[in-house]
């Protein structure tokens, strides 16, 4: 039995904006297995050009064999996630031909599971890169698995591979995530306290519109819930409140639009 | 039947496609004038076309296309984020739980139900894929059938008058939602579910069970 505290996926996600080595996203990956409870964690960039990066918890073994096989060929993760951008899962994916049930017999020998969810993620010039858990149980287990976490999975995966284009030697200037101002009205007034509908109707917004600024929000500050995004807009200094404003201050976040 | 098809895929679906494409002339130039760009094959195609959007397809009988609309994730480009900000107060909507929904489409005289069956298909997304919202751009003339198929977007903005008047708008969707457009669409959602098995490859045991 795990007796181990869960570890927070906030201070996860914290953790990894700090990273300023690839090396350390080892780490990283080890954390996120943890608070998934999977047997396996893996990331694995292809760039435009066929290099291959990753990390993760797979056996080093079998990653080396696997790049020296060049198994990226056949394996049916790879060429069933290369042009998609939704989650798959792999008995989504065809295993029927003899060399991929091969191929899928020697990664169990390795000590892979026999289920698997992986995220295909894009960034600039063509980069493709994978976010996968991998895990063994029955089927049953795991669709309640990947029905309960696969958002914080979706969110994590890009977080992830944000973080990778970051180490990008020659990369072109971040593409400014900046927060529109009706997303920094929403995180302003939660921030003071404010509850979502009291948000909304100050805003003159339904809840549902609040829901998609505060999910907007909460991505570009790569938090994981409403919480930690506002608590990153604050530390990063994206929203202001002073502490000793009186009410009346809570009309600063919506007068600044009509100045826009 | 719903069909679920990546752009990268449409070549193995050229009747389907080529139809779509003919239909998207057929309504955005034709029929709601606007000024999109349709090639020497008849097909309206835009820029966002090429970046392998996700369609569905509504497949009648006789193997045409009957309706469709796309969707692109929000961390990519969309046309929202790139023509549409203004709309947003000046912001961009980012997030792969939020996809972008453009140029829904019905075929000229297809069955009113065939729209409704298209928001089922949206919701199908939804629930399998994590996608939390969708946006999209609409023109005035949608409302009323989106009001039509009981599947209103909430409107983020608008700009423009009249039927020239553009609207961004949000959809959920909800359970409730479900049964009702499934019951507009008349299809169960178990048939829902098995269409969307069938274009996504869920219904095989193809993992060997190795003991």
């Amino acid at each position: 039995m795990n007796i181990q505290p869960r570890p927070r996926l906030d201070m996860i996600l914290e953790e990894l904006e700090r990273i300023s080595e690839p090396a350390e996203m080892q780490a990283i990956s080890e954390s996120l297995r943890e608070f998934f409870r999977v047997d396996h964690l893996v990331y694995h960039w292809v760039s435009a050009a066929g290099e291959q990066y990753g990390c993760g918890t797979y056996d080093r073994a079998w990653a080396q064999h696997y790049i020296e096989q060049d198994y990226m060929r056949i394996d049916p993760v790879i060429k069933g996630c290369y042009q998609r951008f939704h989650p798959v899962d792999w008995k989504q994916l065809d295993w029927s031909s003899k060399a991929t049930q091969a191929f899928l017999k020697e990664a169990m020998s390795y000590g892979l599971g026999n289920q698997g969810y992986s995220i295909p993620l894009r960034g600039p010039n063509g980069q493709f890169a994978l976010f996968t858990v991998n895990h063994r149980c029955d089927d049953d287990a795991w669709a309640a698995f990947t029905e309960e976490h696969r958002r914080e999975l979706i969110l994590c995966a890009h977080y992830f591979n944000q973080k990778a284009l970051e180490f990008e030697p020659d990369r072109a200037p971040a593409m400014a995530r900046q927060l529109s101002p009706r997303e920094v009205d929403a995180l302003t007034l939660l921030a003071l306290g404010y509850g979502r509908s009291q948000v909304a109707d100050t805003l003159s917004i339904s809840e549902h519109t609040l829901r998609v600024y505060i999910e907007s929000a909460r991505f570009k500050l790569g938090a994981i819930n409403t919480i930690h995004a506002v608590a990153r807009a604050l530390s990063q200094g994206l929203i202001v409140i002073s502490t000793s404003a009186p009410s009346g201050a809570v009309s600063d976040p919506l007068t600044h639009r009509a100045a826009d | 039947m719903l069909r679920y098809i990546y752009g990268s895929d449409l070549d193995q679906h050229e009747r389907l496609a080529h139809s779509m494409f003919r239909d998207r002339a057929c309504q955005f130039r034709d029929r709601l004038g606007w000024d999109v760009t349709v090639d020497q094959n008849g097909h309206e195609r835009d820029e966002y076309d090429d970046l392998n959007p996700l369609y569905v397809i509504w497949e009648g009988p006789d193997g045409l296309h009957h309706g469709s609309m796309r969707f692109l994730p929000t961390t990519g480009r969309t046309m929202i984020n790139e023509h549409f900000t203004e709309i947003l107060g000046g912001g961009t909507i980012v997030s792969p739980l939020i996809w972008e929904c453009t140029r829904f489409c019905l075929a000229q005289g297809a069955e009113s139900r065939i729209a409704a069956a298209l928001m089922l298909g949206g919701g199908e997304l939804m629930r399998h894929f994590g996608v939390a919202h969708f946006a999209g751009v609409f023109d005035a003339r949608m409302v009323r059938i989106y009001r039509m198929i009981g599947s209103s977007p909430e409107v983020l903005g608008s700009q423009g008058k009249g039927l020239e008047r553009i609207s961004v708008g949000l959809w959920e969707f909800t359970e409730d939602a479900r049964r009702q457009v499934s019951r507009r669409a008349k299809v169960s959602p178990e048939l829902s579910e098995l269409w969307f098995q069938r274009s996504f490859g869920l219904t095989d045991e193809r993992v060997p069970e190795i003991a």
